[in-house]
Order: structure tokens, then sequence, then C-alpha cells
């Protein structure tokens, strides 16, 4: 088994009075792609951002149990939740880019950082693109406004920014739902080459993504983890004839 | 939708068009009445009479400047004080307080704006000017040799102008800019909240994205400080001169208009104060446009 990054035990997310996730337990791996799938409103977004306490901009949430980051609750008195989602990084289902320039909403994160140094910026700036593959096409052109990309070169930009201040953890949520397949293929396959330093953990609603770039997957359902195995396993042959059902398309 | 052509429907579209073209009619007829109404003074003194300072309905000679100096002093003065004001509860309606006060605090906001000006007037009168004076009154006398504080402390004058024009102005400004910041995707806050931002430093972002938004709720402030008359009238203290001392009493176009039409006996006196009505008309539109290009720019981003 490989060494673990985010254990999850127990935990039960509410918004309200609404419980939406029940008593949810998994580990997820380090350096490892995992790939959270079920129907919509399952609860699997819900759960991503947990991970870095995105849900706590919501009036009215409630938690129980425990998320450990690096075997530190997330959920814990003294978190500093700033912090934490400096090393948890996340990228949305939508582009999200600053209306300013390449450069500067790559140098963002580090900026309120405190970090000043030009050629440092400069330096951690052309870093961050590359990782994201995005150098080569931008590179003459990063004070231009990021508006001006295309989409998947924007979502791409998101993640550079995202890597920029240099977490441990990347979350997506389904983030290439709304691109093209050719722009699709290239996050899909910064996807498969960023688990090299990165631990990241990905929704998705296309089950053919989830097979190609997760190694572990967790298909959920109704708040509930109905099933968390290897990919290859919960593909080929899944124990729980619910998985199965929804693999092969029969609901969802 | 299939477009049914009924003589309902045509009616329909006609009489409301013609609703719509009545508007703009109006405005371009109190132009030319404007136009019309003041051509003696426009003839006699031309465009020096935007830059002329004299103003002696005796002797004939009338010029616009210490009125156009006054209106746009205690408009950016008001301006001043307002912005930082008005920001600030837009953003604490918006981003800041718990959602069950979010409708008590912006009805609370825009009630200030239903209070006519004339009550404001009063209370400028009885409260804000003794205020103000005993404040002019504290000021050490070092202080009084800067320009902006010269003069003796009478309380009326352009800073009580500009403060109550403040207190008028804020409703507005605060409302238009809290539509703003709600304009402002939620995906841009979480953006910067996920690379690790403060609260502040994601208000900062949904500031710069609306930026041009804000800047066009300032302008449509500044729109309704231009024209405001009555509360202006009562505490500006009424005297045609231009000088940089927020203490010294002041004028503006509104006020003159209001305080001197009544008195204005032969016909070169009511056309220049009709002419400064024009001034006035043509200043508020050239803003009111500006900040509705502004504001209309981010709503469609």
């Amino acid at each position: 088994m490989d060494e673990v990054k985010i254990t999850v035990r127990d935990f039960d997310f509410y918004y309200g009075t609404n419980k939406v996730l029940h008593a949810i337990s998994l580990d997820i791996p380090k350096n490892r792609v995992t790939a959270l799938i079920g129907p919509s409103g399952c609860g699997k977004s819900t759960f991503l951002r947990s991970i870095n306490r995105m849900n706590d901009i919501i009036p009215g949430i409630r938690v129980d149990g425990k998320i450990l980051v690096d075997d530190v609750d997330v959920y814990g008195s003294g978190i500093d939740v700033v912090s934490l989602r400096r090393r948890v990084g996340m990228v949305f289902q939508k582009s999200n880019p600053f209306p300013k320039s390449i450069y500067e909403n790559v140098a963002y994160g580090l900026r309120i950082n405190g970090l000043r140094d030009k050629r440092k910026l400069d330096e951690a700036v052309s870093r961050s693109l590359d990782r994201a593959a995005l150098l080569d096409e931008v590179k003459d052109r990063l004070n231009a406004s990021a508006l001006a990309l295309s989409g998947g070169q924007q979502q791409r930009l998101c993640i550079a920014r995202a890597l920029a201040v240099d977490p441990d953890v990347l979350l997506m949520d389904e983030p290439a739902s709304a691109l093209d397949p050719i722009a699709t293929q290239k996050i899909e396959e910064l996807v498969f080459d960023l688990k090299k330093n990165y631990t990241i953990v990905i929704v998705t609603h296309n089950m053919q993504q989830a097979a190609r770039v997760s190694d572990r997957t967790a298909f959920f359902m109704l708040g509930k983890l109905v099933e968390y195995d290897d990919t290859r396993t919960i593909f080929m042959n899944p124990s729980v004839k619910l998985t199965e059902d929804y693999i092969t398309g029969r609901f969802g | 939708m299939p477009i049914i052509k009924t003589s309902e429907d045509r009616a329909l579209r006609l009489g409301t068009g013609a609703f719509a073209v009545f508007v703009v009619l109006l405005v371009a007829g109190i132009g030319v009445v404007l136009t019309q109404q003041s051509v003696l003074s426009i003839r006699k003194f031309g465009l020096a009479f935007w830059t002329r300072s004299t103003w002696n309905p005796v002797s004939g000679e009338f010029g616009a400047l210490p009125f156009i100096w006054g209106t746009l002093y205690s408009s950016l003065i008001a301006l001043l004080i307002a912005a930082p004001i008005a920001l600030g509860i837009a953003i604490f309606i918006n981003e800041i307080s718990p959602l069950k006060l979010r409708q008590p605090l912006s009805y609370l906001t825009e009630l200030l704006a239903a209070i006519p000006s004339i009550v404001y007037g009063l209370w400028g009168i009885f409260v804000l000017v003794p205020i103000v004076r005993k404040l002019e009154l504290l000021a050490p006398e070092w202080l009084k040799k800067v320009p902006l504080f010269t003069g003796p402390p009478l309380g009326v004058g352009m800073l009580s102008a500009g403060v109550i024009l403040a207190v008028m102005v804020v409703p507005l400004t605060s409302s238009v800019a809290r539509e703003i910041l709600r304009g402002v995707p939620m995906t841009q806050r979480e953006a910067a909240l996920a690379l690790g931002a403060t609260r502040w430093e994601a208000i900062r972002i949904a500031l710069g994205y609306g930026r041009t938004g804000i800047i066009g709720a300032v302008m449509l402030g500044l729109g309704r400080a231009l024209g405001e008359t009555m509360a202006v009238t009562m505490v500006i203290g009424n005297n045609p001169q231009v000088s940089t001392s927020l203490f010294a009493p002041q004028y503006t176009m509104a006020a003159v208009i209001a305080n001197e039409f009544t008195e204005a006996a032969d016909e070169l006196y009511l056309h220049a104060l009709i002419e400064i009505g024009l001034v006035l008309f043509l200043i508020t539109i050239v803003v009111n446009a500006l900040s509705r290009i502004l504001t209309r720019r981010v709503v469609r981003a």
C-alpha cells in the first residue's frame, strides 16, 4: 500500500439540518490520482471542498468526524485555514482567472504570501507555467490579459496559478467538464504528469476520464461512499452491484 | 415566441414607444428651453461666462465661476467622505454580515435616501453647523495658515456643505456598489481563497473585478451631489467667492438659482441665472453618462 496523504474518518457534513455526507472514511494515497465519481448531487464535490475547507464560506454548515492531511486534522482547533489552503490547492470546474495579466494571475498567490523579489517571482511564474504545460504557448505574452486565452488555456493557467504556491495536494473539481475534447486531453495528460510531485484528488462526471487518469476511484451515491478501490478493480470487477450499475450506465 | 401582429400589439408598441420617445424629447426640450431663455446672457458674456467670477446684479455683471467652483468643490468633498463609507457599507452587507442582517441593513441605508432634503437642511443648521463651528474654533493657529483652513470660524461654509452632501450621497453609492459586488462571480473569491488569501484579500479581488462598476457607483453619487439644492443652500453660507478654504462660506449653482430666481428683476439677471441652470444641466448629464457607461460595462462582463 502507498503512503497515505489524506485520511478521512467518519466524516459527516450538514447544510443546516440537511445531512449530505454520511460517515465517509477513506485513505487517499500520496502522489497518486484519486478520482471521485457518482451521479449529480451525490456529495462528491462537497467532499472535495471539505478537504481544503472551501465550504467554510457557506453559512450554516456543520461537520463531524475527521479529515487528516499529513496526520493533522484540518477541522481541528488551532488550524490556520489560510495556510491549509496554501498546502491544499484547488482548481475549479469553470476556469476563473482574475481579470489581470497572465503573469499577475500566476504571481498572485506568491504576492499575497509576501514575495516581492522580482527575480524570484519571474522564476516561479515561468516554472509554474511550465509545469502546467502552458509556458510555450504564452511565454511571449505574459503581460497580455488572461481573459484573452482560450478556455483550455485558461484552465491550465488556473492550474499554474494553483501550483505557484507550491501545494502538496491538488483538488480538482471537474476541471475539464467545460472544455472541448482536445483541451480535455491536454488537461488529462497534465494530471497524469503532475502526480509525480502532487497528490491529486479529482471529481469527474466522465467515467472514461476517471478510468484514464486515476489510480484509485471512489464511488459516491446519495452522500455515502459506496465503494473505494483501485481504479482497475472498480471498472473491471467492482464488488458492489450499485457500482457496476453506475459504471455500465444503467443509471446516472 | 412567435410574433403575432394584431392591432392590439401594434397599439402596445406605439403606445409604449411614444412614452419612451417622450422622455428623450423631454430631456432635449429642457436643454433647448434653457438655452433659449438664457440667450441674452450667452450673447453678452459668451464662453467667458464660465470663467468670470463677478456676480453683481446691480451693475449687470455676471459670471458663473464661483458657483461652478462651489458645486464641484462641495461635491468633491462629499465624494471623499462618502466613497469610503459607502464602500465599507457595501462590503459589510455583501461579504461579511450574517445573512439575516443583510435585508434589514440594506433597507436601513436606503431609508436615509428617503429623508427629504429640507429635513437634512434643518438638521444641518441645528446640529451639524454648530459642531463644525466648534471644530473650527479648536483649529490651532498654525493650521489656519494652510489654505484649506483659513478664515473666521462661521460654521456655515464649504465643510458643512460637504459633510451634509456626503450623508445624502452614501445610500445611493452604497446600494449601487452592493449590486456591483453581488454581480462579481463567487468563483473569483473562491479562486483567491483557494490560493490562501485572507478574507480581506479575497474581497480585494472582488473589488478589483468590479472596479469600473464601483467607480460608476461613486460617479452616480457625484451626480446626486452636484444637483442637490436645499440642504446645501441652508448650510453653505451663500457667498459667491472662489476660495480653497473649507471654512469659507461659498455658493453652488443650484443654491444661487433657488435663492435668487424670484428676485431677478431684469432680463439679463434672469437669463444669467438660467444659463447657470444650463451649465449645471450639462455637467450633470456628462457625469451621469460617464457613470452609466462604467456601471454597465461591469454588469455585462
